[in-house]
């Protein structure tokens, strides 16, 4: 009965959040630096509107749109990862240094190729993909100790320091960069959606394609795990078989959204929390769920600093730190020891 | 009672368990300190030209304004040295005092929100008023510091069950990534990302005389006040049980503490940029080598970081001529892999 009631509110849930999200995706689409009014926007859509009116639409603002939905989608899926993996709820793969780890190896392929303009869309997912997982490798060894397995305290630590770390060497890596390196840079750090065309959409489709499906196969898994390390390996679950399928998952959906959108974090640990309050602790509800939150979130987080100022954008990362920040430290001052 | 007042399963009172080797910590003082000037004259003497150290004396004792290696050495090197060494003390100290108070093995200034604070207001201050004088700067760096101390402890100590090392780290990081994209935000708005990540890099380069007169009475007149403040943080970092019913104001010495702080790490970061890990860093070396009294611990640490610094500084200036390694690259090479074995030895599990 209880399990039946949850299903019926995370349906409800997800459809009403489906609605908000196609709500700011239209808003979105009207938003912008040269005004289309609703009306255009939709004749633009089927077919009509002018040649500049339809470059505009579909050659600059939807596969921005699209790629929002995409990392937003990502970013929260692997925060709910994370939280469950790690068992704790502040968890979230900027603050773990995942993010920061797919950065640097992006900046130092800038740094040492300055052709940037050939370079292929397809191959920064796997470049993000190769630093993600070096950093989440180092965090996953600093955190294990012998008897004692992973801890939660040791893990957050480690990721805190590696990313500090990371950040001294990539200030001094782009400090040379000429300026309009460093600008592309800074921005890409602060998270701006800078992949607006389709063939960054197409570069991180596959990925979300491949690793959401098994991210929701395995949300059981994330259950068996908060019921902590004892209680789980007598449940018979390969307790870190399974731990490491899951990290392995989320390092490799956080590493293909930072590639596409820079440094953004806290969509991982606003998504899963807020659809916790809406549908309870299940994963099997709540990574859905968590994903049209991000998708939401950081649709509407690049819209507003699109909009915001006149002649030019405040990065969406930016714009998610502003509100995501605080909402963290309320939790933070709110959870128990 | 708290586990740390057991030692081999019997009940110790607070005056064991304050256990220093104050003979070691003498030597560690003078040793350092003569090594310290040998470094500097090195630090000095080694550098895109080299001048032999009978010139560097000579510089410095009858100065020759037509020489140009006196020129170099008086307008180049000297202040940097000098900051180098000022600075390098003063984020020791404030890291010191730091964990001292908060009995907080991981606190430092760059991870606490210290640095993040100091910068978004020296974003602040290039955005909008971008003549300011380097002698304001450092007032405003202050006020930065304040700001990110202030945020950082405020909500760690709202939290339930108080600061454990988890909670602390995490209220760091995310004040820390609130500021910094704040700092991001305005300083892409302005077009003035480079100059900040310039001054954000950290490093003694092309640090000026003028500069130094304005550091050097703060960050004295701060460890000064740092070493009066010694024998509270000994007594409070036994626990606030302990210190209150030892009699001790504990509020007053954390506000003074925090004042200390505040000036150390501001004026540092408005000088060099934001160099983490060092004052995380050289008070576990310090505690490890002369025990736990802050008396002794607060200036061995002076020393021990205004080497580190100098060292670093110079390493990072001859090991890649003509280009300079930032010295805060050097110091979170050494410092990452440090704050990993802290993590691991000295934060419990169950936190």
């Amino acid at each position: 009965m209880f399990h039946r009631k949850r299903t019926i509110r995370t349906t409800i849930t997800l459809i009403v959040l489906a609605l908000i999200a196609f709500g700011v995706l239209l808003l979105s689409m009207n938003t912008g630096f040269s005004k289309m009014s609703p009306l255009e926007v939709l004749s633009t859509l089927f077919g009509g509107g002018t040649p500049k009116q339809h470059l505009i639409l579909f050659e600059f603002r939807l596969p921005r749109i699209v790629i929002a939905l995409l990392v937003g989608i990502g970013l929260a899926i692997a925060g709910a990862i994370l939280q469950g993996v790690s068992r704790n709820g502040l968890a979230d793969p900027g603050i773990l240094g995942i993010n920061s780890g797919a950065g640097l190896a992006v900046v130092l392929y800038v740094v040492t190729n300055p052709q940037r303009e050939s370079t292929s869309p397809m191959l920064l997912p796997f470049l993000a993909l190769i630093g993600a997982f070096a950093a989440a490798i180092i965090i996953y060894l600093m955190a294990y100790k012998r008897h004692k397995g992973i801890s939660s305290a040791r893990l957050v630590l480690s990721g805190i320091a590696l990313a500090a770390g990371i950040n001294a060497l990539m200030i001094v890596l782009t400090i040379r960069l000429d300026p309009n390196e460093f600008n592309f840079i800074a921005t890409w750090q602060a998270g701006s959606i800078w992949g607006s065309s389709w063939k960054f959409v197409i570069a991180l489709l596959p990925w979300l394609i491949v690793l959401i499906p098994i991210a929701l196969w395995k949300a059981r898994q994330l259950d068996v795990f908060s019921l902590g390390d004892e209680t789980a390996t007598g449940l018979g679950s390969h307790l870190n078989i399974q731990r490491m399928i899951l990290l392995v998952v989320a390092v490799a959906i956080s590493a293909a959204c930072v590639a596409v959108s820079g440094g953004i974090g806290f969509i991982g640990l606003l998504g899963p929390h807020i659809a916790r309050r809406l549908v309870g602790p299940r994963y099997e509800h709540v990574i859905p769920v968590s994903a049209l939150i991000g998708a939401v979130l950081l649709l509407t987080a690049d819209m507003v600093g699109r909009s915001l100022l006149q002649n030019s954008e405040i990065p969406a990362g930016v714009m998610v730190a502003i509100i995501g920040a605080p909402y963290f430290l309320y939790l933070l001052a709110r959870s128990k020891a | 009672m708290n586990r740390s007042n057991v030692v081999k399963g019997r009940q110790t009172s607070p005056k064991e368990q304050i256990w220093s080797r104050p003979y070691t910590a003498i030597s560690i003082i003078i040793g350092g300190l003569v090594l310290l000037i040998l470094g500097c004259a090195f630090s000095i003497a080694k550098g895109s030209k080299d001048i032999p150290l009978e010139e560097v004396w000579q510089a410095l004792v009858a100065f020759n304004p037509s020489n140009s290696d006196h020129q170099i050495i008086w307008e180049l090197r000297l202040p940097r040295t000098i900051a180098g060494a000022l600075v390098g003390a003063a984020f020791a100290v404030s890291g010191a005092l730091m964990q001292g108070m908060t009995r907080n093995p991981i606190a430092d200034p760059g991870l606490l929100g210290v640095n993040a604070g100091a910068g978004f207001v020296l974003a602040l201050c290039f955005a909008f008023f971008p003549g300011l004088s380097f002698n304001q700067l450092i007032l405003f760096s202050f006020a930065g510091a304040a700001l990110g101390v202030g945020l950082v402890y405020g909500i760690g100590s709202l939290a339930k069950g108080g600061l454990s090392p988890v909670r602390l780290a995490l209220a760091g990081s995310a004040v820390a990534a609130l500021l910094v994209a704040l700092s991001e935000g305005i300083a892409l708005y302005f077009r003035i990302s480079q100059d900040i990540a310039f001054w954000y890099a950290g490093g003694v380069a092309g640090v000026t005389w003028s500069q130094v007169d304005i550091l050097w009475p703060w960050i004295l007149l701060a460890l000064i006040g740092s070493l009066f403040l010694s024998r509270s943080i000994t007594i409070l970092s036994l626990g606030d049980d302990v210190a209150s019913g030892l009699g001790q104001r504990t509020a007053l010495v954390r506000l003074g503490a925090v004042l200390a702080v505040m000036v150390l790490a501001g004026a540092s970061v408005s000088t060099v940029g934001a160099v983490g890990f060092l004052g995380l860093m050289i008070p576990h070396a310090a505690r490890a080598m002369v025990g736990v009294d802050y008396k002794w611990v607060i200036p061995t640490s002076a020393i021990l970081g205004a080497l580190l610094m100098v060292f670093a500084d110079t390493i990072g200036r001859l090991s890649n001529p003509p280009h300079e390694t930032p010295v805060s690259a050097l110091i979170a090479v050494i410092g990452v892999p440090y704050f990993f074995y802290i993590i691991r030895k000295k934060v419990r599990d169950n936190l």
